[in-house]
Parts: structure tokens; sequence; C-alpha cells
């Protein structure tokens, strides 16, 4: 089958011109191609395509290449980036895996397993040397020799070096696979890394979030196949395209924000009305994901929409950020301050604006300023 | 020559698992050991953190059946400080807790389990006009014209033929077991791309009320989502209407097509109602509370120990219990203080570390000696298993009447007599049955809420334990929950407003659990012995019977004689999912 177009598969596989354009219109909007106006971008031989209509554009790309192949490891996860793709809205799992890309090896998704994977990931490692894309979900435990997460009796490190080594890019789904996530949560009981940590030598595309969007992920991989190329990351290997504002920049409640009205608890009169959350922890301000724009469940909620704190979840050492209901709390150890950077900053301009408010929890005050010091 | 199987991974709900069985001449299993080959240490995590914050931690043990380790969680911290929720909060509760099961129970039947017994390659030959006119008898789905199972199969023939996607390919298909006519096959591979599709949209209550799946939100004291009609950021009445429509669709879909095909099925395979059970225990900690949380009488599910098949003698287990309710280490990679022949209750449970098995890479594990990172729990020194087969067991001891009359349903369905269910087809048929329980469950839940709503009782959250301040120095709690592979408990220890100790028996653990102290296999490693291998290179009949305990799974095979060489490779290719 080598050679033949995405467009020739899709077409084998039941989908009308009119079918594939509407795809395409699904994966560039999933990419965040403006499909209102003609765009200008880069073609595969880098000639720029002027006034091309974003759809034109995907399915000119997608007419002309071959299914990117996709070698797909799991490692210290709860499987949940996997479960959340199969939730993805447009591009459709379905949609991704019978006509963009081609799952040389996925341990849940193949319906090859076991020896009879590892052999078509060993032939594919080989035959697409240089080509394929490299995904990681969960994080890697490399202490004590790589005994507390073994596949087929070999340590998930080595499985993933020897992954690494032909990859022309690697994708770590997930908060584990890209900062090591909740195994890394203090005081790391396995030694848990992210993939950045250990592979150094090859592009590493983040897309962090517990679990990721999936539209995220299927997009950052659309992007490759349209352009050829990864999409434009930040300084934690995030795409921009995703990962470029805060949620808080993006929140439906920012108003109220602006305008100093706070929910004090679930459930009070503010809670109801939708009032800003930050007096109960929200992490929105600090934290670079896209849930509050492309939503979860094709744009049915999100945790804030529905009433709950963001936890920060797309962000290095969340989990130690001091409590998910402590307001304003930002991760206070050395590497987390360093990584957060810029958000902190956001943070604590935000944290002055509510300082007023906070002080009517007197009561409690003292009590919070204790489980801070002891470095929560 | 006794020949030792070895199959890695097998990648569970809370990571992987390996399983090694010993088969003698005859090709019958003797011997099977099952092994946790993934930790995080999340207990150990734990200590000294929020409660509040718990649920978060725990719920990520598993992305597949998300929520139930927050909802064990949240009660475990709720039965400790003594909260009582509101009773709008517990209907939104039982709503999430519902449509995890239907969700999660239809997956796994159709992208774990189904094909198990579906060959998908024989589906190339099905007519599909035959296909159309089974699908027609079977059920009232209207997705059933000729014309509709044609373009499937054309579908599926492309992928085949392509030899580049995929996901079918590999597996074991033309197995000598596999006993479906190519009409039934393509029907059921036909429902297996509907049932992805459909799956797409049965997690919006979650996403509803908990923002988003996998992982939604909660919060101990009630649920995050208030209730205001005339709010757009509350649950009102277009929410509830999204609700309503989600639910009514899970109900077609369970009504119409997941019981049909399992009646369907089943009856070429009534072999596997005489083996694949094991061990004769069951377990449940119970489900769906009424208004009061803690009052364990008014659970749909029963709390409930049977031993021995016993149904006329059902015992209720005190998780409290600290003589009773032990987990064993004898043969996990953990240590404890008192030692290895020691049992502990959760709320005294130790988390050491302390790995003893081979170094990595390795072929085979020491049985002999310690061989898992899973526990060992007991009952009472006795294993049990936990899952479907136990609830509707439980159930149906009871006397649940929706339960008795969909048992004896399909008992009288496929002709056989009612030791059958204690077997792998009985587990399998156990999780439609209770699926079927619960989806209709949802209406009520639903119609409650409503009728809470209209009476003014709005109250979602109780906030008078929220501050730290206002809890004792110490108090202990235990958190309950039937999720969707079994029972599940979360022990948790509070000392100056921290956790002290915390303490998660998962449903796998209890299934999936290595030997103990007294050498007593667990429920996968008893429910193996005795199965016949029609041809054990492609050991077929033991992932029907594995998967039919519902852990996630794919699975590597290879074979080596009992000096450790291997004599030949294959693949089981059986564990198509997208989980």
């Amino acid at each position: 089958m080598a050679g033949k177009s995405i467009y020739e598969e899709m077409k084998e596989n039941g989908f009308t011109r009119r079918g594939f354009i509407k795809f395409c219109s699904a994966v560039a909007g999933a990419i965040g191609l403006n499909l209102g106006s003609p765009t200008a971008a880069k073609s595969e031989s880098g000639k720029v395509v002027r006034g091309l209509h974003p759809a034109n554009l995907v399915s000119r790309a997608l007419s002309s290449k071959p299914r990117l192949p996709v070698i797909w490891l799991e490692f210290q996860d709860c499987c949940g980036c996997s479960e959340a793709l199969t939730r993805s809205q447009s591009p459709t799992l379905v949609d991704l895996v019978l006509s963009q890309i081609t799952v040389e090896y996925h341990e849940t998704l193949s319906a090859a397993a076991g020896f009879q994977a590892e052999d078509a990931k060993t032939a594919a490692m080989k035959k697409y040397a240089g080509q394929y894309v490299l995904v990681v979900e969960g994080s890697i435990p490399p202490k004590d020799g790589g005994v507390y997460c073994t596949i087929g009796g070999k340590s998930s490190l080595s499985l993933l070096k020897e992954a690494a080594a032909g990859a022309a890019a690697i994708i770590a789904t997930g908060n584990c696979a890209a900062f090591g996530g909740i195994p890394k949560a203090k005081p790391n009981p396995t030694g848990a890394v992210g993939v950045m940590d250990v592979i150094r030598d090859k592009p590493v595309v983040n897309i962090p979030g517990c679990p990721a969007i999936p539209e995220a992920f299927t997009g950052t991989v659309a992007h490759f196949l349209v352009f050829g190329s990864l999409p434009e990351l930040d300084h934690l290997h995030r795409p921009k395209l995703f990962y470029g504002n805060t949620i808080h920049d993006r929140c439906l409640r920012r108003p109220f924000y602006e305008a100093g009205k706070y929910a004090a608890s679930f459930d009070d009169e503010g809670a109801r009305a939708g009032w800003c959350l930050n007096k109960l922890g929200c992490k929105g301000p600090i934290t670079y994901n896209a849930c509050a724009s492309l939503k979860w469940g094709g744009g049915l909620s999100f945790p804030i929409q529905s009433g709950h704190p963001c936890l920060g979840c797309s962000e290095p050492n969340f989990w130690d950020g001091g409590g998910f209901y402590q307001g304003q709390s930002a991760p206070l150890d050395r590497p987390a301050l360093l990584t957060m950077g810029a958000a902190l900053a956001a943070g604590a301009v935000i944290g002055a604006g509510v300082a007023g408010a906070n002080t009517v929890q007197k009561k409690s005050a003292r009590r919070k300023q204790e489980s801070k010091n002891k470095g929560g | 020559m006794a020949t030792r199987i070895v199959i890695d991974p097998i990648t569970r709900i809370e990571g992987h698992l390996r399983i090694e069985a010993t088969v003698d001449a005859s090709n019958t299993i003797t011997k099977a050991y099952s092994s946790g080959t993934m930790v995080r240490g999340i207990e150990k995590i734990l200590k000294g953190r929020d409660p509040r914050d718990a649920w978060a931690f725990t719920q990520r043990i598993c992305g597949v059946c998300t929520t139930v380790h927050s909802f064990a969680s949240i009660r475990s911290v709720e039965d400790a400080l003594s909260i009582k929720i509101p009773k709008a909060a517990n209907l939104i509760r039982n709503l999430m807790i519902a449509q995890q099961y239907v969700h999660d129970h239809v997956m796994h039947f159709y992208h774990l389990h189904a094909l198990d017994w579906v060959d998908v390659v024989s589906a190339l030959q099905a007519d599909p006009a035959q296909t159309s006119a089974i699908q027609s008898k079977i059920s009232s789905w209207p997705k059933s014209s000729p014309g509709y199972f044609s373009d499937v199969q054309k579908k599926v023939r492309t992928i085949v033929d392509s030899g580049q996607l995929s996901i079918f390919t590999n597996a074991y298909w033309g197995h000598p077991e596999y006993k479906l006519p190519p009409e039934v096959n393509l029907l059921a591979v036909t429902h297996y791309l509907e049932a992805l599709d459909w799956q797409k949209d049965a997690t919006k209550i979650h996403t509803i009320f908990g923002g988003k799946n996998p992982h939604p939100n909660f919060v101990v004291g009630g649920v995050p989502l208030p209730i205001d009609l005339n709010s757009d950021s509350a649950l009102n009445a277009e929410r509830l209407s999204l609700i309503k429509d989600s639910i009514d669709k899970m109900i077609t879909f369970v009504d119409q097509v997941y019981l049909p095909d399992l009646l369907a099925i089943a009856p070429f395979y009534l072999k596997y109602g005489s083996f694949g059970e094991g061990l004769g225990n069951f377990l449940t900690w119970g489900e769906f509370p009424g208004e009061d949380n803690s009052d364990v009488s008014k659970f749909l599910v029963p709390r409930a120990v049977i031993l021995n098949r016993d149904l006329a003698n059902v015992q209720m287990p005190d998780p409290r219990d600290f003589a009773k309710m032990q987990e064993y280490v004898a043969h996990s990679w953990y240590g404890y203080k008192g030692g290895d022949q020691t049992g502990l209750h959760p709320w005294q449970g130790e988390t050491n570390f302390n790995y003893t098995g081979p170094k990595p890479p390795y072929e085979l594990l020491d049985v002999e000696r310690k061989y898992s990172w899973l526990k060992a729990p007991r009952w009472a020194e006795t294993p049990m298993e936990v899952g479907p087969l136990a609830r509707v067991l439980a159930m149906y001891a009871r006397g649940h009447k929706q339960t008795r009359e969909l048992v004896n349903l399909v008992l009288s369905t496929l002709n056989v007599p009612i030791t059958a269910v204690f077997s792998t087809l009985g587990r399998t048929a156990a999780r439609a049955i209770e699926t079927k329980v619960f989806a209709d469950a949802m209406r009520v839940y639903y119609d409650d809420l409503v009728a809470e709503i209209k009476a003014g009782h709005t109250q979602t959250f109780n906030g008078n334990k929220w501050e730290p301040l206002t809890w004792p120095r110490r108090a202990q709690g235990f958190g309950y929950m039937e999720a969707p592979r079994g029972a599940l408990g979360h022990w948790i220890v509070i000392a100056n407003r921290k956790i002290k100790n915390y303490q998660i028996v998962v449903p796998t653990t209890w299934n999936a659990s290595p030997r103990d102290h007294k050498g007593q296999a667990g429920a996968y490693e008893a429910s193996l012995v005795g199965t016949p291998l029609a041809k054990p290179e492609w050991p077929l009949e033991v992932l029907r019977t594995i998967h039919s305990f519902d852990p996630c799974m794919a699975c590597a095979i290879h074979m080596v004689d009992t000096e450790g060489k291997e004599v030949g490779e294959t693949a089981t290719g059986l564990s198509v999912s997208f989980r």
C-alpha cells in the first residue's frame, strides 16, 4: 500500500470526496486554521501557498501524502490519555486510525498483541526508520534498575530508548509522559521522570493534561500531516496553538473576576450565578491549556464551567502545588518555580487582586499558612 | 512435559499484568500465576496531603474505569468526618456511577471481549441479507438493512485486504474454537464499530457534572455543579434535557444491541458455562445508596459475602473488621514490619517496597517466592472473586426482582441450569444483566432528581466540615465503591488534618492477586486451572476467561519449557481494544 495517498485510502474506506472535504475542514478546525478566510502557509516544498481556503489546504496536503506510521508505548500510565482519544470529536479516532495514520504498535489498540505486536514493532522500526512518530503515554521509572515498570520482562527505559532511536519525532501525551505526572509527585517513590528527561537527542512534543485534551493530540498529529513539520512549541515543548493562552485568558467566568465577584463556597450564591472560582483554589490563571476554548465532549463543558476549580493539570508538578483548594498556591519547589516562570508571575498579580477578599477567612488563614510553610 | 506459558504484558486497569501458567500433557492448565509488573506508589504519595485532595490522586489510578477511585475516596473522607451529603448530590452521584457502568461494560463487551468470540475475518464470508434477517429477528434496532451490513463488510474487507491497517490483523482468526457462523460474526463486527461511535456520547453525564471525561472533578461533601434553573452556569433545564436524552440513548443501545447480541452469541459457546469460575467465593461492598450514604440496607447492590456458592447463606461483611479484612504480602514485592506471615487490616496497612524478583530483562518469575506488585487481599483468610458475577449473585440472592427475571430469562433462553452462572459464560452474562439493571435505574435517579428540584431541594454541597479546623484531631474512614470490575475499598486515616495512612484495595487486587501466606491462589489463578486448550500455542481459552473478569489487557505469549528455554512464540491478538 506504500505510496497511496491519504485521500485514496479514505476513498477505499468509503469516504466520498464531499466527506473528505468535510473531514479536512474538521482537521483544519482542530489545528486552528481559520476557516472563514483564506490563509497563507508554506507547502511541503517550502513554497508559500497563498489565498487557499484552509480546508483545501488540508485537502491538498492529505491528498498527496502516504499515511504516517505511529508507534505508541505505554509505561507508568492509567490509560486515560488513550481512553480520552477514543472520545476525540474531530478528527475522531476512527477517522484518524482508518485514514490518516497507520498505527504499527499500540499495546491496547492494535489487534496484534504481544509477541506478534513486538515483532510488528521491530519490523516497523526498521521499515520506517527515521520516519515514524513515537507516542509515549505514562512516565518512566529508571530507579533501581527499572523494576517498577517492566513489560515483557524489559524495563520501560530500555523500551523507550530502543523506540526513540529511529523516531522522526516523539509526542509525549499526558502530564506523566511530558513531566512525570502523578508518579513523580512527592516523594516520587519510583523515581519517575518524563520523556524529555531521558531522551535529549530527538524533538519531543509535549501534550500535557490529565488526561491530554484529545483534540490537542489529534490536532498536533494533523498539523504534522498537513505541514510536514511540528507546530511551534513553547519553552515546555507544548504546541502554542493549544497551550498559548492560560485557561484564565479564555475563561467564561473571566468577566466576574474582572468585576471582583467570587464564589466563596461550592453551591453558594456566587457559585450558582457562575462567578469566578479563584477563591476556591482555581489554577486557571497559571495553567496553559485549551480547556476553556476547545472544551470537552464536543464543546459540552470543562471543569470550571462545571463548577470545579481548575487543577492546573497541564503544568509541571501540579500535584505538588500546595492543595487544589488553596487559593493562589503554586508549586514551591525550585524546579517548579523555574519551569513555571511567567505563569507564576501572572498568578502573583492575581493573588494581590483577591488578597482583600481572602482576609475574610481569618479563621483558617493561620492554619493555611502553617501548611504552606510545611512545604505542602 | 509440563510447559510454561507466559502472557506478558497483560495491561490491567492500573497498569501491566503478567500471567504464567503450567500446562500438562493433555493441554490442560494445572497451575497459573498472576503478577502485576508496574507500581507507582500512589499510597505513599498520598501521605501528608489534604484529605480533600485525595480523590484527584486516586482517580489517576485508572483512566478506563475513571471516577471509581474518586467516589471511594470522597466517601472515605465523608465517612471519617461524618459528612452527610444532600439528597440531590447523592442522586447526581448515582447517575454518574450508573453511566460509568453502562459506558464501561458496553465498551468491554465490544472492544475488549467480543473478539475472543467473534472472528472478524469470517465476517467477510457472510451473506449480508442473512445478517439483516438475524438482526431483524433479535431486536428492533433500526440499522438492519442488507445494504447497511454489506457496506460494513466492504469496509472490513478493504481494511483486511490492505494489510496496512491494522487493528484487525495478526489475531487468531481461524482458530478452531471460533464457533459463530459468518453472519453472526458480521453482526458483531458491525456493532463493534457502532459501539465505538456510540461511546463518545455516552459520557455526557460525566462531562456535564465533572467538566470532562476521563477524570471528571469531584468534591468532598457533595458535587461541584450547583442546581439553579435560572442560571446558565448551573444544572438547569437545558442540561437536564441533555442528560435525559443521553440516558434514553444509553438504554436503547443496551436493550436493542448489547443484550440481544449477548443472547445471539452465547448459544454457540455453552461449553463456557461449565468452567472458568474458580473460587466460588464472592464479595461486594454494595452500591447505589439511597438517601443516606451509610445506610447499607438501602443499597441497590447489597454488601455481601457468598462462600462456596451458597446463595442461601449470604453474610454482610464489615470492612471495619480488623480480624477479617486483611492484606498479605507473602508472595508480593512488599515487606511488613511484622513479617511475611502477617495480615494487616488496611487502616494499619503498610506499603514498603521490597523487590526480590529477577533483574530485567528476565524470562521467568520465581513463583515460589515473591512475584507480584499486587498484595493479596483476603476476607477471613479466604480469597474472593469480585465483579459483575458477585453483584448479580448478591442481588439475586436478596431477591431483587428485575435481576431474578433477567437471570431466569438468560438461563431459559440458553436452556442451561443455574449452576452455569458459576463460569466464564456466567460472568460475561452477569455483566450484561447488571448493565440493564443499572441503565434502567438511571431513569429512576433522573426522575427523583427532577422531583427534588421541583420540591425546591436544590442543595448540592454540605460545607459544614469543609474547613479543616472543624475536624477532629484523628479520624478514620472507609469508602466503598462497586467499580465496574468489582468491589473497591479505600481506607483513610486522618491525623492532624492530614492523611496519615491511605490504603486502596482495588477489584483487580482481589481478582488478580498472587498467592497468600497459606499458598491460596487468587481468582484469576484459580479460574484458569482445569481449562482445556485446543491449541496451546494459541491459548484463546485463557484469554476468554481472563477477559471475562475485564482487566484491560493486551497480551504477549511465548512458550518456554520448564527449563526456561523458548520453544516458540505466538501472539494473542485478542484484546483489540481502545482502552
